[in-house]
């Protein structure tokens, strides 16, 4: 289950006058993997809650599936940079939450809560709470919760920043296991090139404040990626590129700026 | 208990216990007569000799403030939520609040006294305008300090009102009600002592602050000291039991049970 998302000509100016976003037009194929990748403080975040449906554009159209993405009529999930798990409650009871908002039942929407978790490898931590978890467990808490409704869309806000570089790249190889299992379209905001083009299929660059599309790279490296991949010689030229076009986007912007 | 967790609770029995040591062998060495300063020892006797007075005055400044304070609970909740859904509301009922809350009780206590037929009522409502305040701001600001991320995924999933204030709102708040229980615990017995000392002593039914009112006009100075004690013991009551409550809501999850 995915769904297509359609970005057209989108403005998002916010009512302290910040231009987060401007002319924005992508379209995401069903299933897709797509990254966002910029500098900070250029609306990749708010790209992603204007497909989440979080915010509204100023002005163009953001569609998810065959409405606007406010209307939410597919199921979307959303991994926040930090793991925002509820302290008060167990890791089970935090996965089964979304179940939960839509009615499920305490018992069945607990079942399927233990199996994300199974599938993030936390099934023995399922009773504990947040606290006594490690980071890169929360995170992966995290994803369980994400997953567990089969959502048509993943929306992910630079979900391993905070996380040191070997979970991170562990944390990368179980993402892309967990997509290809369940195949929503995902979009993966991040500000690190080598994640970027190490999980997904297409790569979207955005210029500084306001975001612009610069560049929209494709990355053509097949599925399973594994860890052997970020020394090949393709994928050093995948990161190259999307560097170049990086660079090139800092340049346009600054030479712009009076 | 753990070793280490009991030998924290000996400390202060130990201080306490010592402090009224020394308050005995002052007041012995130096010959303090007991209308000036009375030693422990003669406090417990003259709490022992009026042990009936004493216990039936402590039960109705108990049921005051116990009364008071879980009317405090109830109010102070049921206004702040209604604040945390309507800013209009809140605008317009929060300065009458700020207006009870600053206005000191023993300038507000001999009206209450005179519009409200029952001397059981008006310190009741005395205790309960200070004991309240604390329960409302605590609650109102536990209500609005939810995490930014948790009501965004709240609204992503398309939560109702009811699921948003059960799965997110009230547990939120629940570590800062607790802290308002805390302060409005001690300001509630404030209250039905203070309410008392300005209703003055009267009436069959009255409390510690009656008796300590009576043993003044008397100059029976440990028979004051013998109340004093009770009420003392009370708000120590009171702070043990809020302390129990927190550690038993917030034990697991909120840092302040995990010290």
């Amino acid at each position: 289950m995915s769904a297509r998302i359609e970005l057209a000509e989108v403005d998002k100016r916010f009512a302290n006058g910040v231009d987060a976003v401007r002319a924005l037009s992508v379209v995401i194929a069903p299933g897709q993997f797509v990254s966002l990748l910029g500098p900070s403080g250029c609306g990749k975040s708010t790209a992603l809650r204007l497909i989440a449906g979080l915010e509204r554009p100023s002005a163009g159209r953001v569609q998810v599936g065959a409405a606007p993405a406010d209307e939410r009529i597919e199921v979307m999930s959303y991994v926040f940079q930090e793991p925002t798990l509820m302290p008060w409650a167990s890791v089970i009871d935090n996965v089964a939450l979304p179940l939960r908002i839509e009615g499920t039942a305490l018992r069945p929407a607990r079942d399927r809560a233990r199996q994300a978790l199974a599938a993030v490898g936390l099934a023995g931590r399922a009773s504990a709470y947040p606290a006594e978890l490690s980071g890169g467990m929360k995170m992966r808490a995290s994803i369980a919760r994400a997953l567990v409704t089969h959502p048509a869309v993943l929306l992910l806000d630079e979900p391993f920043a905070a996380l040191d570089e070997i979970t991170r790249q562990r944390l990368n190889d179980e993402l892309l296991a967990l997509w290809s299992e369940q195949a929503p379209t995902a979009v993966f905001v991040t500000h690190s090139v080598f994640e970027a083009v190490y999980l997904s299929q297409r790569v979207l660059v955005l210029s500084g404040q306001p975001g612009r599309l610069i560049a929209d790279l494709p990355i053509a490296l097949a599925y399973p990626r594994t860890p052997a991949l970020r020394l090949q010689p393709q994928f050093m030229q995948h990161c190259r590129n999307v560097t170049e076009a990086l660079e090139c986007g800092q340049l346009a912007t600054a030479e712009t700026r009076p | 208990m753990s070793r280490p967790r009991r030998a924290a609770a000996l400390v202060p029995a130990v201080s306490a216990a010592a402090a009224l040591l020394a308050w005995e062998a002052i007041v012995r060495l130096r010959g303090i007569p007991p209308y000036i300063l009375p030693a422990p020892s003669l406090v417990v006797q003259t709490l022992w000799n009026n042990l009936d007075s004493l216990l039936l005055s402590w039960l109705y400044t108990i049921k005051i403030t116990f009364g008071a304070l879980l009317l405090a609970l109830a109010g102070g909740v049921a206004l702040a939520s209604a604040f945390a859904l309507s800013r209009t509301l809140e605008r317009a009922l929060f300065p009458f609040a700020i207006a009870l809350q600053v206005t000191p009780i023993v300038a507000i206590a001999p009206l209450i006294l005179i519009y409200v037929d029952s001397t059981t009522a008006a310190l009741l409502i005395c205790a309960f305008i200070v004991a309240f305040f604390p329960v409302l701001s605590n609650t109102l600001i536990g209500l609005r300090s939810a995490d930014p991320n948790l009501q965004d995924l709240m609204t992503l999933y398309g939560a109702t009102r009811w699921q948003r204030l059960r799965w997110l709102l009230a547990p939120s708040a629940l570590p800062y009600l607790v802290a308002g229980l805390k302060i409005s615990g001690g300001l509630a017995l404030i209250g039905a002592v203070v309410a008392e000392f300005a209703a003055g002593a009267a009436g069959r039914e009255t409390g510690l602050a009656s008796r300590i009112l009576e043993a003044s006009f008397r100059t029976e100075i440990p028979k004051m000291y013998a109340a004093l004690t009770l009420v003392a013991l009370t708000g120590i009551g009171i702070y043990l039991a809020s302390n129990a409550l927190s550690r038993a809501l917030l034990g697991r999850w909120h840092p302040s049970g995990r010290s």
